[in-house]
């Protein structure tokens, strides 16, 4: 069957020109010369919106990270607060204006909100008597388009304030960037939930369109068929696996920021350290970005050859009016690749170097036993080991959080043991850690009961451990996610697999793989009983409206993936490949990107200093 | 005759017609009354003064009534406050008495009363004597003099800020007269002493001026603004009215009127005249000397509109107006204009006549201009009858048009029909085309509104197409409110009809009509109201308001919207004990997790308090650890994890328990250590204590920290393989592989070995190594060579491909052997 010819990625170029003449006409709210002070995690958001050349001419002076750790700051008479609405950033700015009350220096306080004001803040200030010196604005800055097919909110935080601290303030900032994205974009037909924060995402959703709904609404338009919002805490497996695909690797190897990553010395073999965009506008990352690691850096050695073929082409040039030609298009282009392609080998030979070094092997051999579910008890000696070795105290946790996930918690006995060992190692602040990872339900106890002391109920309970099955292994078994042919052609992949070597296919790719070819969640009974939170369906295509959108219309093959908690580049690339396979066009929307360490570490308890 | 009423003066034609005959004819004696009227059409106030008026002193209060400009009555009220000194209308039809000690009181059109605001102290305590109700750049402003003869300013009644202007000097009486002049955004008096003229500011400043006068005059009795302040009129004591400009520097004329009073009234009808009202006898005076005069069979008074003068009598409320330019052109005796033709024209056509041809080929080039004026020349005509043949005419003239713009035609259609509603005597207000001009529409909306002439103001609106939002809805929105303060009726029945009436419509905010069921004392209606306010936002804070804290709570948690949450959490935090408060929440999970995350960042204690009360030793356990983190001491910290301890006891885990006392032990044992050693330890995990231990070479503790924390064999012979690799201490190593048997294998030490480079070392124990091992351990420390050979002696296939799949592309010669191995031993 031929995909139909569906290139049309809707323009989330948009998103940006609305968020600079955003920002644009607050800074023109307060005229003159400024200061603009900015939160530190608004840094590279604001970076992809306005440049500082545009900062300039609004009148912006100087530019300071915010630091809530002073007391004061200097500047110009006029001060502007780009900040997250939080209650320890209002105290900062507070302080800082109570001292400049007391040394009678008052300047013009203004606070931008990204992406609102909230009462707390507000209260904050009322609190410390600074609310008479400020004037508040806010800035809706919610999506940030990282590239073609990714929107983010670059809010990292919210895996750990809303299943772990059950804060359903981001939830709202979902549902507003989905309606704000509607607004651009026409009306979703179809929703499919898959977990309770995307229910409740899409009620909320609802419920806002309703209330703007202004009835000059745009219906013409229609750009997105349908939108599937998923959970993290559905899939916390996938992201603890290691990252095999180029971009994945670059992410946990280098960490990608914003879209941009910065590569030190070691990649670029200079002085200075680089920076790059990742996106589609580099030919060479978009040809390799997607790949498993083990063909990227013979592609990028052909690749380099053909480079060093067309630098030769100057000794062949006749005239000099070609040689003119050459210099002026042709040289400068092709220096531009040398120092694209020479940055990206370097980083390659980085990664390789840090994979090859450290029992990587082993680890990942033990990482797929431990999804396949085998080898149990040479799995947790493995673990143990790791731990007696005092090894990366990230990895260690990964594979205990594996080996809880996918085997539905882990027994008391060896749950005790893991813990201990690993304060034992790490310090005894990982207490808190594992009480966190508990509530999350990542790393789990094994409720086996009390009375498994009495014989007759050690049989029983030995048969149910026979019989039973791990929800995980259930969803394995029902999906097939663990692939069964041995050998899976990295090279061309035909199954989403290949991202995770072929040992591995992400469930939340699988799921939504299943929810559009059955069109929502009829007939998944089986599987859907299995996740946590439920999954839910919605219709929102007007049939009165004439045109409706019909199945075979091409805008019904552009599905937005919504990933509540963050994803990681893997479960991109995964949905890439399954769009190209299926004739799909995907565009992952997201609250923030992540991999295996930046989810747990948002988790973990800090170490005293 | 069209021009019949016309009356000349100078160079213009000046036109009085009705506007209504009074219902009030039988009533009401205006003479008996001080009266106020509002411009553009606004209602008539009576201020009825029986003190005054009755034969016997009577020491009753005075009556008020207000009519609307057709003299139906909309208000009556017997007066119950002090003296009043002054009655007006403001911009925004709303009632204001001035009283004699300053003291201004404001009430609407129906005379229910809305606020009421002083002139400050020294008013009060002096005593006004005059005042005077102005409009102002803000609005209507007020201004009074007292007895001290000092004059008190506000620009805006909707914000009364009082200024005081400059003092006059030497003034030590009243003066003779006075007016407030608003020009360029500032109010200024200009103060009539004697003969002198003086104009006063709020910033202190005041100037002497003499008008250009040619007879001599001792005092000005009488002085009045155009309805634009441009103009002043002044009337001296020797009967000469002078008219000027309101800066005095130019004079149009002086005119003797011989009177030896001053007019009941100085007014002035539009900008081109002045009105001065002897009793039954009105003169208009142009400002080129030329005069009308007009006897009125009863009394009369006058209002000043921005295009004429409206004088109402007791039977009679009439209008004087200037016949407008294009009115003139159409009507005038033998005009030419192509107005006039095109009437004439359309007039002869309805007739059958041929002469319509006639004069339509007469103007033939000028017809849009015709139409125009036609169209025009209607809007300025009061009477319908009148307004018809001019339209027919327009109509008639635009079908001999190709390409005309209908809109300027439809438009005045519509106006006209408005107009022609609103001035219904029913409606009662008398606007003119060009007063709606300048009111705009949706003033005149308001003013239906208003006078809660709800169904019109809808119709109207309807009419006009004006969008829902801004039209309809908004009207309904403020019948609503009016609604609300129906007593009579109960809750149940408004709350059904208007939620009838008003549905979903957009733009409609319930939460504003309950706020003011509210604000009418009706709480139970409020919250039958709010139950259709589709806006949580909207509800939550009326119902915190109410004190509906619970409906409020659970609101903003259905909305979703965590800051509206916070809202409500943080008010109701305020405003019960703790106790309560905890109570309150505990059944709410997300108001409840809201909190925590609240006290996370801004008050800790209360969080603990919380678990407390909860019975969640487990976090409040959880909550102690984290505290100890931030203690500075180390008695504070251990303080911190024995309460912590004593949590997880009650909590009923054993194992947190067991490692929080585990730590305690642990803490202070570093702290002894940095003591003895003089080296950083505290915070270190038990692991890094007893390794940074071993590479001090101080064995015996750290073997004596193994035993107290039972630190497993496994964990232990690791460590100190690798602490010992790390220092280089290779002896102590050796010593350490040959006591009891190693429990993690001799491939633990090549592997450190071959880690810190020592081969030498390394070799040493590879002899030792299990042979199982032996290929893996070889090819770990590099020897891929060896390995190949070890496992071609161990006849493993299996292990030969290990080595292999080991080969990089620089060991091809490696690979070509282990090739020629593999086929070795398949040959065998």
């Amino acid at each position: 069957m031929a995909a139909p010819s569906v290139k049309g990625f809707p323009d989330f170029q948009r998103f940006k020109i609305l968020a600079k003449d955003d920002l644009t006409s607050l800074l023109d709210q307060s005229p003159g010369k400024k200061d603009l002070v900015i939160d530190g995690d608004l840094m590279k958001p604001l970076d992809r919106i306005a440049s500082v050349s545009l900062l300039k001419q609004r009148g912006v002076d100087k530019i300071f990270k915010f630091d809530g750790t002073l007391k004061s700051m200097h500047g110009c008479e006029q001060r502007v607060y780009l900040v997250q609405p939080r209650m320890t950033t209002m105290k900062a700015i507070a302080d800082h204006i109570n001292s400049d009350k007391n040394i009678n220096f008052m300047r013009k306080y203004s606070i931008i909100f990204v992406p609102r004001k909230l009462h707390t803040c507000l209260s904050v200030l009322e609190y410390e008597g600074v609310m008479g010196y400020v004037t508040l604005h806010e800035l809706h800055l919610d999506f940030v388009p990282l590239d073609k097919d990714i929107l983010s909110l670059e809010l990292p935080e919210f895996l750990k304030s809303f299943y772990l601290e059950n804060d359903q303030t981001w939830i709202h900032s979902v549902a507003r960037s989905l309606v704000r994205l509607q607004a651009l974009t026409g009306e979703i037909g179809h929703v499919h939930c898959i977990g309770k924060g995307a229910k409740m995402v899409n009620d909320l959703m609802n419920y806002l369109m309703k209330r703007d709904n202004n009835s000059d609404q745009d219906f013409s338009r229609h750009e997105i068929g349908s939108l599937i919002l998923i959970d993290r805490d559905v899939d916390y497996v996938t992201p603890l696996c290691s990252q095999l695909t180029y971009e994945g690797l670059l992410d946990e190897t280098f960490g990608i920021k914003c879209g941009t990553i910065e590569f030190g010395p070691e990649v670029t073999g200079k002085q200075q350290s680089a920076k790059l965009l990742l996106n589609s506008d580099d030919a060479i990352f978009e040809d390799v970005r997607n790949r498993h690691f083990s063909n990227v850096l013979g592609y990028l050695s052909s690749k380099a050859k053909l480079l060093q073929q067309d630098f030769d082409k100057r000794h062949g040039l006749k005239s000099v009016g070609d040689m003119k030609d050459f210099v002026a298009n042709e040289l400068r282009r092709l220096k531009e690749q040398k120092s694209v392609l020479a940055n990206h080998i370097g980083a390659c030979e980085q990664i390789l170097g840090k994979k090859t070094k450290g029992g990587f092997e082993e680890y990942l051999q033990a990482e797929h036993s431990l999804l396949e579910g085998t080898s149990l008890r040479e799995n947790v000696t493995y673990i143990e080991e790791l731990l007696f070795k005092q090894d990366n105290m990230l990895k260690t946790l990964k594979l205990i959080c594996l080996l809880s996930l996918t085997q539905d918690g882990i027994s008391p006995q060896t749950y005790k043991s893991l813990k201990t060992q690993y304060l034992q190692s790490h310090g005894f602040e990982q207490l808190v850690t594992f009480s966190n990872l508990k509530s999350l339900g990542i790393v789990t106890e094994q409720e086996t009961g009390s009375q498994a002391s009495t014989p007759l109920n050690k049989v029983t309970s030995g048969m149910a451990a026979m019989t039973r099955r791990s929800t995980f292994k259930t969803l394995c078994k029902k999906l097939s996610l663990i692939p069964k042919s041995e050998d899976i052609d990295l090279k061309t992949p035909t199954d989403m697999s290949y991202v995770y070597s072929g040992a591995y296919t992400p469930l939340s790719c699988k799921l939504v793989e299943q929810v559009i070819t059955r069109g929502g969640f009829t007939g998944m009974e089986e599987i859907t009983k299995c996740l946590p939170g439920g999954v839910h369906s919605e219709n929102h295509v007007k049939r009165s409206k004439g045109k409706s959108a019909r199945q075979d219309r091409p805008v019904s093959k552009v599905v937005l993936v919504y990933f509540l908690g963050g994803c990681t580049y893997s479960e991109i690339t995964a949905l890439r490949f399954l769009g190209r396979l299926k004739g799909y066009v995907f565009v992952i929307a997201t609250t923030a990107i992540i991999n295996s360490s930046t989810m747990l570490e948002s988790v973990m308890e800090k170490p005293p200093i | 005759m069209a021009t019949a009423d016309w009356n000349p003066l100078g160079e213009v034609y000046y036109k009085k017609c009705e506007l209504y005959s009074m219902e009030w004819s039988e009533t009401v004696d205006i003479s008996k009354f001080e009266v106020s009227a509002a411009p553009y059409g606004g209602p008539i106030a009576l201020l009825k003064d029986e003190s005054k008026t009755a034969r016997v002193q009577v020491s009753t209060k005075p009556i008020v009534t207000v009519f609307t400009a057709a003299g139906k009555q909309l208000g009556q009220m017997r007066w119950n406050s002090g003296n009043i000194h002054k009655m007006g209308w403001s911009h925004t039809e709303d009632l204001l008495f001035v009283q004699d000690d300053g003291v201004v009181l404001v009430y609407d059109m129906f005379l229910n009363f809305k606020k009421t605001f002083g002139m400050g102290q020294e008013a009060k305590d002096v005593k006004v004597i005059d005042c005077k109700i102005f409009s102002s750049y803000q609005g209507t402003g007020i201004a009074v003099l007292t007895s001290t003869c000092r004059v008190f300013i506000i620009n805006s009644v909707d914000d009364p800020r009082i200024r005081r202007l400059a003092e006059v000097p030497g003034l030590s009486s009243a003066p003779s007269s006075w007016a407030v002049i608003n020009l360029d955004r500032q109010s200024r008096a200009l103060i009539a002493k004697g003969s002198e003229l003086c104009l006063i500011d709020h910033g202190g400043q005041y100037q002497v001026q003499t008008p250009d006068l040619s007879t001599d005059v001792t005092e000005f009795l009488a002085m009045s603004l155009s309805f634009n302040n441009r103009c002043l009129a002044m009337f001296t004591d020797k009967g000469v009215i002078w008219i000027g400009s309101s800066d005095l520097q130019k004079k149009y004329c002086e005119f003797n009127t011989k009177s030896p009073t001053p007019p009941q009234q100085l007014s002035w009808c539009g900008a081109g005249a002045v009105v001065g009202l002897w009793g039954n006898m009105m003169l208009v005076v142009g400002p080129d000397k030329d005069w009308i005069n007009f006897n009125f069979d009863c009394p009369v008074h006058l209002v000043e509109e921005e295009d004429g003068l409206r004088i109402i009598g007791k039977y009679q409320h009439e209008f004087l107006h200037k016949v407008p330019e294009v009115t003139e052109k159409i009507f005038k005796i033998g005009s030419m204009e192509p107005g006039a033709m095109l009437f004439e024209a359309s007039k002869e056509f309805y007739k059958g006549s041929q002469k319509a041809d006639e004069y339509i080929r007469i103007i033939k080039d000028k017809l849009e201009v015709a139409v125009s004026q036609c169209i025009e020349a209607a809007g300025h005509e009061i009477d319908p009858a009148k307004q018809k043949p001019l339209l027919r005419a327009a109509a008639f003239g635009k079908c001999f048009l190709t390409d005309y713009s209908p809109e300027a035609y439809v438009n005045m259609c519509q106006m006209l029909r408005v107009l022609n509603q609103v001035r219904h005597h029913v409606i009662g207000i008398p606007l003119t085309y060009s007063q709606l001009q300048h009111l705009s529409m949706p003033i005149l909306i308001d003013r239906l509104v208003l006078r809660k002439l709800f169904y019109h103001a809808v119709k109207i609106c309807q009419y006009l197409k004006i969008p829902d939002a801004e039209g309809a809805s908004r009207i309904l929105a403020h019948w609503a409110c009016y609604k609300v303060q129906q007593k009579s009726e109960n809750d149940e029945t408004i709350a059904r009809a208007i939620n009838q009436k008003l549905g979903d419509t957009p733009g409609i905010s319930y939460s504003e009509i309950a706020n003011h069921a509210l604000e009418e004392g009706r709480p139970d209606l409020a919250t039958r109201l709010l139950d259709f306010e589709p806006q949580a936002g909207q509800q939550v804070p009326l119902l915190m308001k109410m004190h509906k804290d619970s409906i409020a709570l659970s609101k903003a948690i259905e909305s979703g919207d965590t800051d509206l949450v916070y809202t409500v959490l943080l008010h109701l935090k305020e405003s019960m004990n703790q106790g309560e408060f905890f109570m309150a929440i505990r059944n709410m999970p997300v108001a409840y997790a809201l909190f925590i995350q609240y006290c996370r960042q801004q008050n800790r204690t209360l969080m603990e308090d919380l678990f407390y009360q909860e019975d969640n030793f487990q976090e409040e356990g959880t909550c102690k650890v984290i505290n100890s983190f931030g203690k500075e001491r180390m008695e504070d910290r251990v303080e911190e994890l024995k309460l912590a301890q004593s949590c997880f006891t009650k909590a009923k885990n054993e194992f947190a328990r067991v490692q929080t006392e585990d730590q305690i032990k642990l803490l202070k044992y570093q702290q002894r250590l940095e003591e003895e050693m003089n080296r950083p330890f505290l915070n270190l995990s038990l692991h890094e204590t007893i390794y940074r231990l071993t590479i001090g070479n101080n064995h015996k503790v750290a073997e004596q920290l193994r035993k107290e924390f039972k630190v497993p064999d496994r964990r232990f012979w690791w460590l100190k393989i690798q602490a010992l690799g790390e220092s280089g201490d290779w002896v102590e190593l050796e010593k350490f592989s040959k006591g009891k048997k190693a429990p993690v294998g001799m491939e633990a030490f090549v592997e450190v070995c071959s880690k810190h480079g020592n081969m030498k070392e390394a070799l040493k124990y590879l002899a030792k190594v299990s042979p199982e091992q032996k290929v893996k351990c070889l090819v770990k420390v590099g020897e891929r060579k060896k390995a190949a050979e070890t496992a071609f002696d161990n006849r493993s296939e299996e292990e030969l491909n290990y080595v292999l799949s080991k080969c990089g592309p620089n060991d091809k010669q490696l690979v070509d052997s282990i090739r020629s191995m593999k086929q070795q031993l398949g040959k065998r």
